[in-house]
């Protein structure tokens, strides 16, 4: 099959609604497709994409004017088979308004509310305009990506709590609702859960997410590269080597940068790490959830050893700022390599017998099989990967459906389950493991000689990148614009837990609410990584 | 069951023997502070963790300090649920507006004597965010604030000598 068969059908489809493209292009947003539509197109688009099954990959908003003009550029991305198209549309700027894509889509919602909360753009037939990232900080007329919003704020008063957001109200005898968090009883990041239920049994989550935005997307305008790819590292911290690379990933596309192939399969060595730490952490801490502390301790005993190597070989215990723009911060020496076989052979080693009881324990199997349970169609609708869509029959994995540098020598494997509940997702995160430990062998096997790194040619001005990476929560997608002087313009990291998060709403009903935490470490959606 | 106790057997006990120089250091910076503890908290000091705005990578660390070879829970301290079974709050993050007031609230809901640590260099200074339209900055200048453990994010090691000088 050849890329990009399918997208004269959608051309096609798109002519029978009479929807003509303004501008059809390869070249600018490459490998992606780019198609420019009229704004009144923008949901009969959506429509045509979801009737012939693409997935959407997320919308944003870029609202600075562009060479005087006082113009709004919308995009969405969408993806079939590993192809992405990036649809654009352009609205006046002192009135942006345009129709929703989220009836045909509903995971990408947040996202639309995400982007009229910081950009103004405001979404027509939605099912949902409730806000979402802003809370008290900023009043609702104002919007802080604007260029006249000042990156200091418009106010130094104490921030209220948000005590009035219309949570959706369940009613009926018996039924009590349990509010939870900013603050939680963990160590983990601030959230707000509302559950309504009726005895244990949960009838509807609603999650407010928002408590850690920290004006990424502002803080981004007017940095260089080198100073973007450090921001990107801590859009959340547990995935700093992804959200890096998909950040310098853009950036060498838009300025044509041939990064060195040794850089590129390092890059790929320590995503691979990240993916394992992570992955050894969650499994522990799911079986820790259901009281099975022996996963746990063993699980952390291992991922404190990992830990201690990327500090020894790539500088830091979570590989921060070790991607840089064009290359990589770190060499390898030869006798490091080494290290690193004896060090995957040991891990190998080490996780069966652990995972060996894991797979086959009554107390676990009786606690995590049939419990949050996502459903194919579920999480299809809302646009899951990584593990989450893989549990629940989606295979779609970037480093196999088009993959980048250094994926592309290695032969890549997934596991694709149907069960959909905590125990299939634990099962893909193992399997994941095991992989990676297989993959990473392949890489250190055909490590390249030469450079790891090579500098950024300046970016011309408008020049723009997709970085596209597939992270250990799933796909990453980056957007970045150049302004003048080769300073950013816009970026967007678009994180996999924006759909994941409204997965969980879906995955526990039904459910009792002491199976929350087990069925929320499941799924793991990163909280800094969508508040932004 | 057996195979978890051969496991386990097997795994051994990492904590008690110190395999290494680095962790007979870490153990003498723990018997220290479990001294201190004891002198001060009763034998044990509670701690609330409260993220304000971190990316997550300083609550990676500080899970790690639970983990065997570290085993913060040993010495006396421990993480607890609430903030009013606290002895100390260990915040995170520069302190976005958005969690200004819960910080605030959860500070307030500590009893007395109390006191702060800011992790982090974002929690100390502000760190890769600073102060703007989101973000008040330092954890100090929202609750006072009684020690700071800079790094980005601290090590667990960063954080026990940290704890260690809160005791001070």
């Amino acid at each position: 099959m050849s890329h990009f068969d399918w997208l004269s059908e959608y051309l096609a489809r798109l002519g029978s609604e009479q929807v003509i493209a303004l501008r059809e292009d390869a070249s600018a947003l490459a490998p992606a497709r780019h198609l420019e539509l009229d704004p009144k197109d923008w949901t009969s688009a959506a429509r045509v994409a979801a009737a012939m099954g693409l997935r959407h990959a997320g919308v944003w908003a870029d609202p600075q004017p562009v060479a005087d003009e006082a113009v709004m550029r919308v995009w969405a991305c969408l993806e079939y088979a590993g192809d992405y198209l990036v649809l654009e549309t352009q609205v006046a700027l002192n009135r942006p308004v345009l129709n929703s894509q989220s009836p045909s889509f509903a995971g990408i919602n947040r996202l639309e509310r995400h982007a009229h909360d910081l950009t103004g753009l405001t979404f027509k037939h939605t099912p949902d305009k409730r806000r979402w990232t802003r809370h008290q900080a900023w009043p609702a007329d104002r919007f802080p990506l604007r260029s006249d919003f000042p990156l200091a704020g418009e106010n130094g008063h104490r921030t209220p709590a948000d005590a009035d957001y219309p949570f959706v109200r369940v009613k009926g005898a018996g039924v009590y609702t349990i509010p939870v968090g900013p603050v939680h009883a963990g160590i983990i990041e601030p959230g707000h859960f509302r559950f309504h239920a009726m005895g244990e049994d949960v009838l509807r989550l609603e999650a407010r997410l928002g408590y850690v935005h920290k004006g990424i997307e502002k803080l981004a305008v007017g940095r260089d590269p080198a100073s973007l790819v450090r921001l990107a590292g801590r859009v959340s911290g547990d995935s700093t080597v992804a959200h890096a690379w998909a950040a310098c990933q853009a950036m060498e596309r838009a300025t044509g940068c041939a990064v060195p192939p040794r850089a590129l399969a390092l890059r790929g060595l320590m995503a691979e790490r990240e993916r394992i730490a992570n992955h050894l952490g969650d499994i522990g801490a799911i079986c820790n959830d259901v009281s099975f502390t022996f996963a746990h301790v063993q699980c952390a005993r291992l991922r404190e050893l990992w830990q201690r190597r990327s500090l020894a070989l790539f500088g830091h215990r979570l590989m921060m700022n070790a991607v840089v723009p064009g290359g990589v911060a770190h060499a390898l020496s030869a006798k490091s390599v080494t290290e690193l076989h004896a060090d995957h052979a040991a891990l190998k080693t080490a996780i069966e017998p652990i995972f060996n009881v894991i797979e086959d324990h009554p107390s676990l199997d009786d606690r995590l099989m049939s419990t949050g349970v996502l459903s194919e169609a579920d999480a299809r609708a809302l646009g899951c990967t990584g593990y989450v869509g893989k549990a629940s029959g989606l295979a779609f994995d970037l480093r196999r459906a088009n993959p980048y540098a250094p994926y592309d020598a290695l032969e890549i494997e997934t596991l694709v389950l149907a069960e959909g509940d905590v125990a299939a997702r634990a099962h893909i995160r193992m399997a994941e493991i095991r992989h990676s430990l297989h993959w990473m062998d392949r890489l250190l096997d055909q490590l390249p000689d030469g450079e790891i790194a090579a500098p950024l040619p300046e970016a011309a001005e408008d020049a723009m990148g997709l970085g596209l990476i597939e992270g250990w929560r799933g796909e990453i997608l980056c957007f970045v614009r150049f302004g003048p002087q080769g300073r950013i313009a816009r970026y967007f990291p678009r994180d996999p837990s924006w759909f994941t998060w409204p997965a969980l709403e879906r995955l526990i009903l039904g459910n009792i609410v002491p199976d929350f935490p087990v069925c929320n470490k499941s799924v793991n959606g990163s909280y800094a990584g969508e508040d932004l | 069951m057996f195979r978890i106790l051969k496991q386990s057997l097997r795994t051994g006990l990492l904590t008690e023997t110190p395999p290494d120089l680095e962790d007979a250091k870490l153990e003498r910076i723990g018997v220290e502070l479990h001294r201190r503890i004891d002198a001060r908290f009763k034998r044990s000091l509670a701690i609330r963790q409260v993220d304000a705005g971190s990316c997550n990578g300083c609550e990676l660390e500080i899970h790690a300090l639970n983990n065997p070879y570290h085993d913060i829970e040993r010495f006396g301290v421990h993480f607890v649920a609430s903030p009013r079974h606290a002895d100390a709050l260990l915040v995170t993050g520069p302190v976005s507006r958005h969690m200004e007031t819960a910080l605030r609230r959860t500070w307030r809901a500590t009893p007395a004597p109390k006191f702060v640590i800011a992790a982090g260099d974002c929690a100390c200074t502000g760190g890769e965010f600073g102060v703007s339209y989101a973000s008040c900055g330092a954890v100090a200048n929202v609750i006072p604030v009684d020690v700071t453990i800079p790094g980005c994010p601290p090590t667990p090691r960063d954080l026990l000598k940290g704890l260690l000088a809160a005791l001070r």
